[in-house]
């Protein structure tokens, strides 16, 4: 690793203008543990790591308003650690959770997981879902943009150059809602996601749905956003037609490739299976 | 290569080590600093040999930069013991016969430990679950498991 340079700026306008000016390749470091990775198989050769966990703000979670905004290198385990965080947006932690082992879990971050841009990431379906807000920072300033509009391709990020998160911003919980995450993988920890879920309902006072993300992971080279399978359940309550509609429109949308964890035929129905347990947990959690 | 002066506390006591920039603290701690009871199985995160406990986190230090550490307090495997006396969980290990190469041994010891500080009485499953990232290739894991709970009944009754 030679020609490798280390920095860990205190404020956000010098990690901004570390990774503005660097002439090699410049990359944020938050738990590091997919950068690491990458460079001890050499996939990545980066000439400056810029850590952003000295910076204020980067780590830790604060309520405003009912709001939750959430450092983008805050840990797994900080946020499964957070009373009040798990439980407004509990399909949100869960899923942060699932991420690797106790020891990852010490490390791995939001925007980690989300930069990195791996399909089968799991937090990401789960932030979609709960229509989570990546704030951005950059030479040009900030900007706030949706979490599905920041992965373009597998390992793509629409972020320019200079930019990294600084936070993330969960919105206000409603009454009567609820989200739910759920992967499926052949074994109970570590591995990676065939499928992953997530979705995040309202409900009005008698039940039926009002409001619905859904979002699926592991099934297409982005994370999708499901509108078919929202709209299957707005203005229902979970009966067995709403349901079988959910199934349906999830698997229409997948587009999965073929691995050693699932063919796409396997990949395309589970995706419908598990869209029918997160919504049910959803639901209950809305109070259903 | 210009080398960063860290300046740490590892298991109750300062120590110093010069980093290159891409240096684990895996590294550091083996080659720098001289502690080699912590090891490297895999060196991508996913054996667990490497886990130490950096301000009170469970980590892979093979997934940790060296110059990260920086103002940080380690505990590592050198430090489970206090003086000749074995922590419970190394004399329950001893007892149950839960290791047999032992290269698995000093991160599970690490990571049995930084569980029952959080969760003095873990269930099975908990305990499942908190060492999931811990791979051992010779015992099945089973005395393990037994082991951890018999030194948390034992560090409760105590
Ligand atoms: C053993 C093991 C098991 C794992 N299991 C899972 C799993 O079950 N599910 C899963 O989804 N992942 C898993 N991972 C992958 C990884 O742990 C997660 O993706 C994690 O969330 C990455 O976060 P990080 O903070 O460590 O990222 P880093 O390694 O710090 O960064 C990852 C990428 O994101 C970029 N980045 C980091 N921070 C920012 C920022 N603020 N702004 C812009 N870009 C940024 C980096 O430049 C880099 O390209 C596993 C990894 C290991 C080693
Ligand atoms: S050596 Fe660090 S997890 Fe295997
Ligand atoms: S005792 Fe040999 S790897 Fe665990």
């Amino acid at each position: 690793m030679s020609g490798l340079s280390y920095t860990a700026p205190s404020t956000i306008s010098e990690a901004v203008a570390l990774l503005a000016n660097e002439a090699g390749l410049a990359k944020v470091m938050s738990g590091g543990t997919d950068l690491l990775v990458q460079m001890k198989i050499g996939r990545l050769k980066p000439s400056l790591i810029v850590d952003t966990k000295k910076i204020p703000g980067m780590i830790g979670i604060r309520e405003i308003g009912g709001c939750f905004v959430i450092g983008a290198a805050t840990s797994g385990a900080l946020m499964g650690e957070h009373a009040g965080l798990v439980a407004a947006w509990p399909g949100v932690v869960e899923a942060t959770n699932l991420i690797g082992s106790t020891q990852v879990q010490g490390r791995a971050s939001l925007a980690g997981n989300l930069c990195n841009a791996s399909p089968g990431a799991d937090s990401p379906p789960a932030m979609i879902a709960a229509g989570a807000i990546a704030v951005i920072a950059g030479p040009n300033g900030t900007r706030e943009v949706p979490v599905e509009a920041i992965v373009t391709a597998p390992g793509r990020t629409s972020l320019g150059k200079g930019e990294f998160i600084t936070e993330f911003r969960l919105p206000k919980k409603a009454a009567r809602s609820g989200d739910a995450y759920l992967r499926f993988i052949p074994r109970t920890e570590m591995d990676i996601a065939v499928v992953g879920c997530g979705i995040a309902v309202t409900l009005d006072a008698a039940g039926v749905c009002v409001a619905a993300k859904v979002s699926l992971g592991a099934v297409a080279p982005t994370q999708l956003v499901v509108a078919g399978a929202a709209a299957a359940l707005i203005g229902n309550k979970l009966t067995d037609a709403v349901l079988a509609k959910l199934d349906a429109e999830c698997q229409a949308v997948c587009k999965p490739i073929n691995d050693k964890r699932g063919t796409i035929e396997y990949r395309t129905k589970v995706a419908g299976v598990l869209a029918r347990r997160v919504a049910a947990i959803a639901f209950q959690r809305a109070g259903a | 290569m210009s080398k960063t002066h860290v300046t740490t506390t590892i298991n109750g006591e300062p120590a110093e080590f010069l980093a290159e920039a891409g240096l684990t603290l895996l590294d550091a701690l083996r080659d720098e600093v001289g502690l080699t009871g912590t090891k490297e199985g895999c060196g991508s995160g996913d054996c667990g040999a490497c886990s130490v406990i950096v301000d009170g986190r469970l980590v892979c230090s093979c997934l940790m930069l060296a110059v990260e550490a920086e103002g940080s307090t380690i505990e590592t495997i050198e430090g489970v013991a206090t003086g000749d006396t074995l922590h419970p969980l190394q004399r329950k290990f001893i007892e149950y016969a839960a290791l047999q190469c032992g290269f698995c041994t000093p991160g599970f010891l690490v990571a049995a430990k930084s569980l029952l500080e959080k969760n003095n009485n873990p269930t099975e499953t908990e305990v499942r679950f908190w060492l999931a990232g811990n791979l051992c290739r010779c015992t099945g894991y089973d005395k393990i498991v037994r082991a951890v709970m018999d030194a948390a009944a034992e560090m409760r009754g105590a």
